[in-house]
């Protein structure tokens, strides 16, 4: 559990999303509803606002992580503040003629669709007709298709593609160790991505216009569409690359967290058509005014407990009187004492973020696949449900470790390792109380939890339904009860007199004493 | 007809600049945008647009300079009606050569790259010509005089007191009919063209970023759920079909 401190700053809300790698399949499902529901507009041909990546991979668009190139997020100066990597606000104003890291139509994808009216209008002849590719752009025939949103999925064209995945390079370089393609060596699992919805969004901070903001009353990022001026500065500033420029309209468009389905308690697109129940939507709350602090500790390894300091223990009758104060609703304060995501990330610790040394202080968390490690045991023909086995082999696996560790902890392997262990104690603890075994004490605490802290997460982790996997208080509620606290009832009934302006009526959710 | 073009005719574009700025700003902030292509093309774009901007900065600078300060202000205080020319052909002559280089890229960027041709909008299709011809008119101009074939026409003595007389409503037009026909075009296009800003992407040139420099890094905003429930239907994504 995160520390609390004796002081309790500003209480803010955010919606976050956590993501269990282990269970997602690669069906791209959230993918496809989701653009069928934001990008399928003239503009956003190339626009995917969730998308699922093969890793090791180069992703989308091509080798987004490598920030050398991008120079997306944050950096640290020397006197110990953040700074956009792309530079000074006054460099950036005078790049904003022509931005030098923004990525080009080549380094998504080219868009392209078929000729289909061709199958359907071609004469009777003695040759079939065909369906040409076509450029979704300029609408001339593509001769060959050379790269696509999720090209190399399932490691296809792996011997070619994945060697030039920036973290492959990274700890090629680092550990001195070959990552091996062979099909029989290999190892992969499936990052699908959606926008972060930063506590310290590089984003909104690029944006020239102030046209970019993050939504006080829930976290969730947002592009004015009315303010947006088109100046691209955004584009570069995510270092995850999830804001897009629509080429049709001019403006920046990115992930709304499907914002009008929030605002009325429903979970996302992504989540609400997640086949493999791998989503989790819940409240965080978090003190605002120690996000600033967190994101530029010095030493890179330190940044994930840092942000995990920044979160703040629903429980804690000292933190719900602090979200009072800080104009949090009941409603809220209790789906925070609910939320799955809380548990994932804080009580159980088993949920990490995603690339933590850009300094965004990210708020899409996954919870890393122990998948290639138990696969590796059982293919050397041990027991891949052993805890014994499976704690020998995470510390023998170096190699999807350490990728792990550039993906979700700045490097520093031993939070990956904890979670990895408390995973696979997991799987041995229920694999005994599924068989009717006794129940193994020991085995909960190996990884420092109990045992029924230990069917807790597994229930949280394999069968959560619905509404424990998305706690989501809607906002329409919260407007409610901030009308009825600005105006409470009186004698007079406001709806009987004639009234100089619209008439708010009063949804207290209180009787009032008569 | 002189009347017309130097008394009338720059109101009329004033007046089209003014309600069209207000229409945009009140009805259209959605289309008030500078449609950037460089997504679909860096490589040309990185050279001949910042060419283009900030040789124009410096044309407009100079424009500035030169039509609103009375020569009698300059004489004053001791530079010499040569000195002055020689510092405004030299000045003027580089910023003004790198703006047209920068649109000769831009333009021909336009041609020849197939995403950025379909990208052209209808009004890019009417603004183009009228800003390709006010800089060449102007360029035109410029070498003209500078060479002696406008028989040395100072314009400071002339156009610059009819423009300034535009601001007092009581235009000296029959200083502009006097003046060299290079003159009188590239006036007729700028003025034009000025018509043309907010009804085109160059209305992006009034929302210059500048304010960046001087607010949080981090913007936050309140949900304000009266403000999306009474917002009619206005411009915006387009529907799907």
């Amino acid at each position: 559990m995160p520390r609390r401190e004796a002081t309790i700053g500003r209480v803010m809300a955010q919606i976050a999303m956590v993501m269990n790698l282990d269970k997602c399949i690669g069906c791209h499902t959230c993918s496809v509803t989701c653009k069928q529901a934001w990008t399928n507009r003239q503009g956003t041909e190339y626009v995917w606002f969730n998308n699922v990546e093969t890793l090791p991979g180069q992703g989308y668009p091509r080798r987004w992580e490598d920030q050398e190139k991008w120079k997306g997020g944050w950096e640290r100066t020397r006197s110990g503040r953040l700074r956009l990597r792309a530079g000074s606000r006054l460099k950036r104003l005078g790049q904003v003629f022509a931005n030098p890291e923004l990525p080009g139509i080549d380094d998504y994808y080219q868009p392209w669709t078929y000729e289909y009216k061709n199958l359907i209008d071609a004469p009777a002849g003695n040759d079939l007709p065909v369906a040409r590719p076509v450029s979704a752009l300029t609408g001339e025939p593509v001769d060959t298709i050379e790269w696509g949103p999720n090209w190399d999925d399932n490691l296809g064209g792996a011997p070619q593609n994945a060697p030039l995945d920036p973290i492959v390079e990274k700890i090629r370089d680092e550990v001195g160790e070959k990552i091996r393609f062979e099909f029989e060596q290999s190892f992969m699992f499936y990052l699908p991505r959606v926008c972060e919805h930063c506590l310290n969004p590089a984003c909104v901070s690029s944006c020239p216009s102030g046209a970019m903001y993050k939504r006080e009353e829930d976290g969730i990022v947002l592009v004015d569409q009315d303010a947006c001026r088109g100046w691209r500065m955004c584009v570069t500033g995510c270092p995850y690359k999830k804001v897009y420029f629509n080429h049709a309209t001019g403006k920046a468009e990115k992930c709304t967290f499907c914002f009008p389905r929030i605002e009325v308690g429903l979970p996302t697109v992504c989540s609400e058509t997640c086949v493999g129940r791998m989503r989790y939507l819940g409240v965080m709350l978090y003190d605002a005014d120690k996000v600033a602090d967190a994101a530029a500790v010095e030493d890179e390894h330190d940044l994930y407990p840092s942000q995990l300091e920044c979160f703040l223990d629903p429980d804690d009758p000292a933190v719900a009187a602090a979200a009072k104060a800080s104009g949090i609703t009941h409603e809220w304060i209790e789906a925070a004492r609910r939320s799955p995501v809380y548990d994932l990330i804080a009580t159980y610790q088993v949920a990490l973020p995603l690339h933590p040394e850009y300094r965004t202080m990210p708020m899409v968390w996954y919870v890393p696949p122990l998948s290639p490690v138990v696969e590796a045991v059982a293919a050397s023909g041990h027991d891949g449900e052993d805890a014994g086995n499976l704690f020998g082999a995470i510390d023998a696996m170096r190699i999807p470790v350490e990728y792990l560790a550039e993906l979700l902890t700045a490097g520093d392997t031993h939070p990956v390792e904890a979670v990895l262990r408390r995973m696979a104690a997991m799987r041995s603890y229920m694999r005994r109380v599924n068989l009717g075994e006794e129940r193994d004490e020991s085995i909960a605490r190996a990884v420092g939890l109990t045992g029924t802290e230990m069917e807790d997460l597994f229930r949280l982790l394999a069968i959560a339904k619905y509404e424990d996997r998305y706690v989501v208080p809607s906002a329409a509620r919260a407007d409610a009860d901030a009308l009825a606290e600005a105006h409470p009832l009186d004698d007079t009934c406001p709806v009987g007199e004639v009234a100089p302006n619209r008439v708010l009526l009063n949804l207290s959710p209180t009787r009032r004493s008569a | 007809m002189d009347l017309f073009l130097w008394g009338v005719l720059p109101y009329v574009s004033i007046a089209l600049l003014i309600a069209g700025t207000f229409w945009r700003a009140r009805y259209d902030r959605f289309g008030w945008t500078t449609h950037s292509t460089q997504v679909h093309e860096s490589r040309l774009l990185r050279i001949g647009s910042p060419l283009f901007h900030f040789g124009m900065l410096f044309v407009v600078l100079g424009h500035v300079v030169g039509l609103v300060i009375p020569q009698s202000w300059t004489d004053a205080v001791g530079v010499s009606d040569h000195t002055y020319h020689l510092l405004a052909v030299s000045t003027g002559a580089v910023a003004g050569v790198a703006a047209a280089a920068g649109i000769g890229i831009l333009v021909f960027r336009r041609f020849k790259v197939p995403a950025v041709r379909k990208a052209t909008l209808r009004s890019d299709r009417l603004m183009y010509p009228f800003l390709l011809g006010a800089m060449l008119l102007g360029l035109t101009a410029t070498i003209l005089n500078s060479t002696g074939a406008t028989d040395d026409c100072n314009y400071r003595e002339g156009i610059s007191i009819w423009f300034r007389s535009l601001f007092t409503f009581q235009p000296d037009y029959h200083l502009m009919s006097a003046a060299p026909l290079a003159f009188q075009l590239h006036i007729l296009f700028g003025f034009t063209l000025f018509a043309l800003i907010p009804y085109s992407r160059l209305v992006h040139m009034f929302s210059a970023p500048v304010q960046y420099l001087f607010r949080p890094y981090v913007v936050y905003r309140r949900r304000d759920p009266k403000l999306t429930a009474d917002r009619a239907a206005r411009r915006g994504w387009e529907r799907v079909r």
